[in-house]
């Protein structure tokens, strides 16, 4: 079990960072580390894309609001990339599809933040 | 291989140690996801089960402290599944174990709230200096 995560720089001052894999209690640590570094160098603007994650856990969803609320006091945004139903679902019965904005492409998710 | 148990009013009794370790919750939510697909659980359900158990073995991880182990015990009750998931930490208060609030951006309790959004039934019992028992149970859709 493990997760890959590929950080790329995109349009404007966006960067994407793609996972994939299990996001869980032992492998949220190496996501929270890739977005905090993003973060501390002034990347306040985020595509996160989860297409390619099987399985969140709550310590997952932990650090996606995490990093929303440290880039949200530099005044930037994440957003999420999701399209598969079980990974959705998740985020639709804790609320959090209010306080994330989820999009079925990089493109689209891209575009909601500028 | 995965061919549903026959109809029986036995209960099949499949028990788990794993180390209290964040390396091992994997195995516990895989091993689980095996049991719950020989009883005819819809993938759906079974990814329910797997994130509840998970879930469990985490709050284990993270608040039962100097627990060396959980144990997780999974019984195939005619018609449902009955998870129990015991810590031997130092017992967390009841009133401390409290999910959260649709709209509440914190981080805490997103876990309890999953377990109680996820199975049909769920029970704590704590006992102060001998940990945790989650017993939670996942019934099969008529």
């Amino acid at each position: 079990m493990d997760i890959k995560v590929n950080v790329r720089e995109a349009q404007g001052d966006c960067y994407i960072v793609e996972l994939s894999g299990e996001i869980d209690v032992y492998t949220s640590p190496k996501v929270k580390d890739a977005i905090g570094d993003l973060i501390d160098r002034g990347v306040y603007n985020l595509v996160i894309d989860l297409e390619k994650v099987r399985y969140i856990d709550s310590t997952g969803l932990g650090v996606l609001i995490g990093g929303l609320k440290r880039v949200r006091e530099h005044g930037g945004s994440v957003n999420l990339v999701c399209t598969n139903p079980q990974i959705r679902k998740i985020f639709d019965i804790t609320g959090l599809v209010k306080i994330f904005g989820i999009f079925e492409s990089e493109d689209a998710a891209m575009k909601a933040l500028v | 291989m995965n061919q549903p148990l026959p109809h029986t009013d036995e209960v099949d009794v499949v028990d788990l140690r794993i180390p209290c370790k964040a390396e091992w919750v994997a195995l516990a939510r895989l091993s689980v996801a095996a049991v719950a697909s020989r009883l005819n659980f819809s993938i759906d359900e079974i990814e329910d089960i797997k994130l509840a158990v998970a879930e469990a073995c985490t709050n284990a991880i993270q608040h039962a402290h100097g627990s060396p182990f959980i144990e997780i015990k999974a019984e195939a009750v005619p018609g449902s599944l009955r998870l129990s998931v015991r810590d031997h930490g130092r017992g967390t208060r009841p009133e401390h174990i409290r999910s959260r609030e649709l709209n509440d951006e914190r981080v805490g309790g997103l876990g309890v709230f999953l377990i109680r959004s996820l199975m049909d039934e769920v029970e704590y019992d704590v006992q102060p200096d001998q940990g945790t028992l989650l017993v939670m149970v996942k019934r099969l859709a008529v």
